[in-house]
């Protein structure tokens, strides 16, 4: 590896040229989320460096990087999920219609009702699965029972859940199996109506039917919504993705189409990456 | 990953034994022309069961290496330019073969015409095919794209021997047999060419990661040789 990474710096002898600044590449489009210069730091140490990146509207983004490489931390800043962690603190700009996230004033519970989450593994609460749904919802919004059924469903449906689950919504949701209970912090994230799902690594932890079940969900939730994904997968972040971004020691090396990213990336240490040569 | 790097550098061995095998086919089947030697022709013909032998291999052992190793990137590209070159160069084979036989064939008929001809293109065909799989043990993307370029060459005699064929005909019609044989020896040459080139094609985008920019040169007067203008 180190032998490798000696020359990682260099771009691929490519004739298009390697931009120095990552750019995106992809299909245009109106941006939900631009992140402006932004720095993060754990207490002293740095864990992200001056990354400049658009998430489009309505397109999915994957993530992928060494563990280590600042992919996650990009996630916990996204919803602002590190305030909740004294000496955690980042800079720079995170855009998301006209207001900057990272600014001490912004209401923080509307920030994560906009950007929900969704991690590596499943969290159901332990309540009945009905329950599960309803709560997140019950924070926000003041809806009638029946408005609330219907809310339940139409999460549990768009999370390819309802049809295993309408039988039993109040039994308990730990009965639930893995994919299943995935699928229901899916549904739960959806319920109350975000505009960005960050999913961090949600498939690590499931078979590859649950997995193949999760990957068909974005591709149809990334219709009405704008969808990170932190994976360790690279066949799962060509094939859920339509930009990617490769991040390494906290620094944003190369983003591109997916298709690019995978069969022809720019840098050569995005090369080594996905090749297995290192990480 | 090492074991990785082996299957890498197999599949790179098995393709240049494939290149090397085709390129002794390409240069029996061009003696056998020149020279009126069946040996050389029986040989040639034999030598394409064992080039379909190596395609299928080639094939298996791609399908198990895309299937186990789900390659991205460089690995990816490379692979896949290894299992089009290895169906390339069959076809390469097929090719000769064809060659071969009707050499046989000809070697019967009272063909007083010089072959002179026939054998610089079998030359350069050959010189081009083995700098091609250089390129390829190499991944060097500048000579494949040199091979590119060079096919023009190989165009430009086979134009050449169309019109004089067309000639000795129009002489007198009882050259027209072995004339047609020869067109067609001359016409499979030049699409041993052209296959080259698509392996060129392929070393370079295995490399590089993007096609080659320009169009590639093709031979004048295609008009005169019906054919030359109908390549992929």
């Amino acid at each position: 590896m180190s032998e490798t990474m000696s020359d990682a710096g260099q771009p691929l002898p490519a004739p298009a040229p390697a931009a120095a600044v990552p750019v995106r590449t992809g299909e245009m489009r109106e941006p939900r989320i631009a992140i402006r210069g932004l720095d993060f730091f754990y207490g002293v140490n740095q864990a992200l460096k001056n990354i400049t990146l658009d998430l489009p509207d309505k397109q999915v983004t994957g993530m992928i990087g060494p563990s280590g490489c600042g992919k996650s931390t990009l996630l916990r800043v996204l919803n602002r999920m590190y305030d909740l962690y004294p000496g955690q603190r980042a800079s720079g700009e995170v855009v998301m219609d006209g207001a900057n996230i990272l600014d001490p004033g912004i209401d923080l519970n509307r920030l994560r009702s906009r950007v929900g989450m969704v991690f590596q593994k499943p969290t159901p609460f332990p309540m009945s699965i009905y329950d599960n749904i309803a709560f997140g919802v019950k924070l926000h919004e003041r809806l009638s029972r029946a408005e609330m059924d219907d809310r339940v469903e139409k999460a549990l449906t768009r999370a390819a859940l309802w049809d295993e689950a309408k039988d039993r919504l109040r039994a308990p949701a730990l009965g639930l199996s893995g994919g299943q209970q995935q699928r229901l912090c899916i549904a739960r994230t959806i319920a109350v109506q975000p505009e960005v799902i960050l999913l961090d690594e949600p498939t690590s932890a499931l078979d590859p039917i649950s997995t193949l079940k999760i990957e068909e969900l974005i591709e149809v939730l990334k219709r009405e919504f704008t969808i990170v994904i932190v994976t360790h997968n690279m066949q799962q972040a060509a094939r859920c993705a339509d930009q990617v971004a490769f991040f390494y020691l906290g620094e944003l090396v190369e983003v591109g189409a997916a298709a690019q990213m995978f069969t022809a990336p720019h840098q050569r240490r995005t090369q080594e990456y996905i090749t297995g040569r290192f990480g | 990953m090492k074991t990785f790097e082996q299957e890498l550098s197999h599949l790179s061995s098995l393709i240049t034994d494939m290149g090397g095998m085709v390129e002794r086919q390409v240069a029996l089947a061009a003696a056998a022309v020149r020279e009126r030697d069946a040996d050389a022709a029986e040989q040639a013909v034999k030598a394409d069961r064992e080039v379909d032998a190596l395609e299928r291999e080639c094939e298996q052992f791609i399908i198990r290496l895309l299937a186990l190793r789900q390659p991205l990137a460089q690995d990816l590209r490379q692979i896949v330019a290894a299992l089009k070159i290895s169906g390339e160069l069959e076809r390469i084979g097929d090719y000769a073969k064809n060659v071969a036989k009707r050499s046989l064939v000809l070697a019967h008929l009272d063909a007083p015409f010089a072959t002179a001809g026939i054998g610089h293109m079998a030359e350069l065909v050959q010189e081009n095919l083995k700098e091609v799989i250089d390129a390829f043990g190499a991944g060097d993307a500048e000579k494949a794209a040199a091979v590119w370029r060079s096919d023009e060459a190989i165009d430009d005699i086979y134009n050449a021997l169309f019109r004089e064929l067309i000639t000795y005909m129009m002489e007198d019609a009882r050259n027209i047999t072995s004339c047609t044989h020869l067109l067609f020896i001359a016409k499979n040459l030049e699409r041993m060419g052209d296959h080259a080139t698509n392996i060129a094609e392929m070393i370079y985008y295995a490399a590089r990661g993007e096609p080659l920019p320009e169009d590639r040169p093709k031979g004048g007067a295609a008009g005169y040789a019906p054919g030359a203008e109908e390549r992929p």
